[in-house]
């Protein structure tokens, strides 16, 4: 029983120090947030500055990178657009994240009342706050994010398990087999590329170049 | 290259020539009655008479040229750039369970980071007696465990739920890899730190800038959750989290954090960007599933394949493939070359280990006709692997994550295959 277990007397205790510097998560309760504030004023600066070059001046997204804003309503679509305002549930994963390993390459670098600004903005940007809006440690639970309810507890377990441990069945199963997709019609797979293969190539863009001028 | 004891042709090449020829067919029944002796075998080779490498040439080797093919690959389009990404194991070309380090896939949020065993440090902190520190050695003085594991990306045949779409078996299900890791449970060192009565979850994070943060309910992690340091006998690869990282037995790949440096102990799930904007599974209602952590039984068959078609014409044929289970082991995988229609069981290499991968074979006598191509896992609880359909009817197609289906390879005449779906 683990009251009984064995200790090895191996380690070392932690300072209070060591702690501090790595135990920044925060949880959906607020647990972690330091004290601070920020302003979607300031954030939009610092976005600016820091991200706008990935995430667009809007935190719409440049090319295949996150959009951080947009896409209401769209879970339930073909293509459901998931940011920030339309899919996360906390706002404690925002500043978490953002706090700790953004910007992307520069992880790590922003003081707490930056990251807050920052978090003020991307809400404005989803239209979740005013313009005036100042993001602080004290009215932080007071933001209410969209999809907040959108979530449940993994159901494999009532919905999926009983109906896929039945006896499977092994002969003369279904009358007629057609093939309805095929992945050679998308054609998207990268290509195995040989040394002639190259070399082909190489010379039909030399070739190409030469009709080009 | 001019090495004369090189074959003529590729692989690739030697499948073009010979199915332009309808040549597969010949080139078996040529094996059968030569007509001309084989020079192979009656001119002496130049190995047959001067001398290989010594054994100082390669302290540490890898693979033969000749198995150039049997690499890493990825697909550019999936990913915004190249740090935050994911390639393929190249199981179509691997047999046996065990997957070689150098060619297991590799998923990374801020890159492959390089952090030597000096200057590793893993914290225990939060609702504990005494928050730790340790070192790597203070790690390999703790009684140690060996055991084989699969890991599977939770996005593994993500790209498959709308329909066929990458053509091969390292791209469609290569987000795996399967290794005998050794390492400390970390029940021994939460023990070590002792675990408050409040405490319900583990938060864990790695040293890199991502942190890839998640939480961990308890119980799992006094389970079977290790601390490894050493996987396939010899330390982890950087890109696999050397000096340290953490084995989630069964559970999404995301979970099994890399250059782990700091397991915290707490009364909530922490709730993280990893298991709320990613990790989450949206239904077709717009609800989502969080916390979907097993990874459900699932197969493939990894030869004949897109990228392994058959070349041989008629006669034997070796059917195989790999199947594994986050819920347990694998009692039984069935084959079927019809669509569907009809199923024969197959026979495992070896008993079904818990949460590994099982490899499985079935030897038939092709009779040159196109197949469909199909396996299906059952586990030891009786869970038997669905099809896509069967998925979708429950989740719709914006899951992205958990795609365990029964897979489709077309086999046309030829011998070549083709990523399908079927009715």
């Amino acid at each position: 029983a683990p009251a009984f277990a064995e200790k090895f007397g191996l380690g070392r205790p932690a300072l209070p120090e060591e702690v501090a510097a790595w135990n920044v998560d925060v949880a959906p309760d607020g647990t972690g947030l330091p004290a601070g504030s920020g302003s979607v004023e300031d954030g939009e600066w610092l976005f600016s500055e820091n991200c706008a070059v990935c995430h667009g001046e809007f935190a719409e997204g440049v090319d295949n990178w996150p959009k951080l804003a947009g896409g209401d309503d769209t879970l339930d679509h073909d293509d459901p657009l998931k940011t920030v305002g339309s899919y996360w549930p906390y706002l404690s994963t925002v500043w978490d994240y953002v706090h700790r390993s953004m910007p992307f390459g520069g992880a790590q670098t922003l003081e707490p009342d930056e990251v807050y600004a920052i978090v003020a903005y991307i809400l404005y940007s989803n239209y979740i706050v005013e313009d005036d809006f100042v993001l602080s440690n004290e009215n932080f639970l007071d933001v209410v994010m969209p999809n907040a309810d959108g979530f449940i507890i993994d159901d494999r377990a009532e919905t999926e398990y009983p109906q896929f441990s039945q006896q499977p069945c092994m002969t003369d199963c279904k009358e007629s087999v057609q093939i309805t997709m095929r992945a050679a019609v998308l054609d998207v797979t990268p290509e195995e590329v040989t040394e002639n293969e190259a070399e082909a190539a190489a010379e039909l863009k030399a070739a190409a170049d030469a009709q080009d001028t | 290259m001019t090495d004369q004891s090189r074959p003529a042709t590729t692989r690739r090449g030697f499948l073009k020539a010979g199915l332009a020829t309808g040549g597969a067919i010949a080139a078996g029944s040529a094996a059968r009655a030569a007509q001309e002796p084989d020079p192979l075998i009656t001119e002496v080779q130049p190995w047959a008479q001067g001398l290989g490498e010594g054994v100082d040439a390669v302290p540490y080797g890898l693979p033969i040229e000749y198995e150039a093919d049997v690499v890493r690959r990825n697909v550019p389009w999936l990913t915004a750039d190249v740090i935050s990404s994911i390639n393929f194991t190249p199981i179509h070309a691997l047999d046996g369970t065990i997957t070689p380090q150098g060619c297991a896939f590799e998923r990374h949020h801020s890159g492959a980071i390089e952090l030597r065993k000096e200057d590793y440090r893993l914290m225990i902190n939060g609702l504990v007696d005494q928050p730790l520190i340790f070192t790597y050695e203070d790690l390999e003085r703790f009684p140690r465990v060996n055991h084989t594991y699969f890991l599977e990306c939770a996005a593994n045949t993500g790209m498959e739920w709308a329909g066929a779409q990458l053509n091969g078996a390292q791209f469609t299900h290569g987000m795996i890899h399967n290794m005998e890791y050794s390492g400390v449970p970390l029940r021994t060192l939460l023990e070590e730190a002792g675990v408050k009565t409040e405490g319900k979850w583990v938060y864990v994070e790695g040293a890199d800038a991502s942190s890839n943060g998640r939480s961990i309910p308890l119980d799992k992690a006094m389970d079977d959750v290790l601390v490894a340091f050493k996987a396939n006998g010899e330390a982890l690869r950087k890109e696999h989290g050397y000096p340290v990282r953490l084995v989630v037995p069964g559970w999404e790949g995301n979970m099994w954090i890399k250059w782990l440096r700091r397991i915290e102990v707490t009364d909530q799930a922490i709730e993280s960007r990893e298991e709320t904007s990613k990790y989450t599974d949206t239904l077709a209602d717009g609800t989502s599933r969080k916390w979907t952590w097993v990874m459900d039984a699932k197969s493939v068959i990894t030869s004949p394949s897109p990228q392994s078609p058959i070349k041989h014409g008629p006669g034997p044929l070796v059917i195989t493939g790999l199947a594994w289970s986050g819920r347990g082991a694998i009692d039984r995988v069935d084959v079927t070359i019809d669509g569907g229609k009809n199923w024969q069981t197959a026979r495992l290499a070896q008993p079904g280990q818990d949460k590994a991968i099982s490899r499985f074979y079935l030897e038939i006598d092709w009779d040159g006709s196109e197949m469909l191509l199909q396996s299906r896992a059952i586990d030891s609880t009786g869970y038997v692997q669905p099809t896509k359909a069967q998925l979708r009817d429950v989740r719709g197609l914006n899951s992205i994550y958990h795609n365990n289906c029964i897979q489709t390879w077309w086999v046309k005449a030829g011998g070549e295959a083709e990523n399908v779906e079927i009715s």
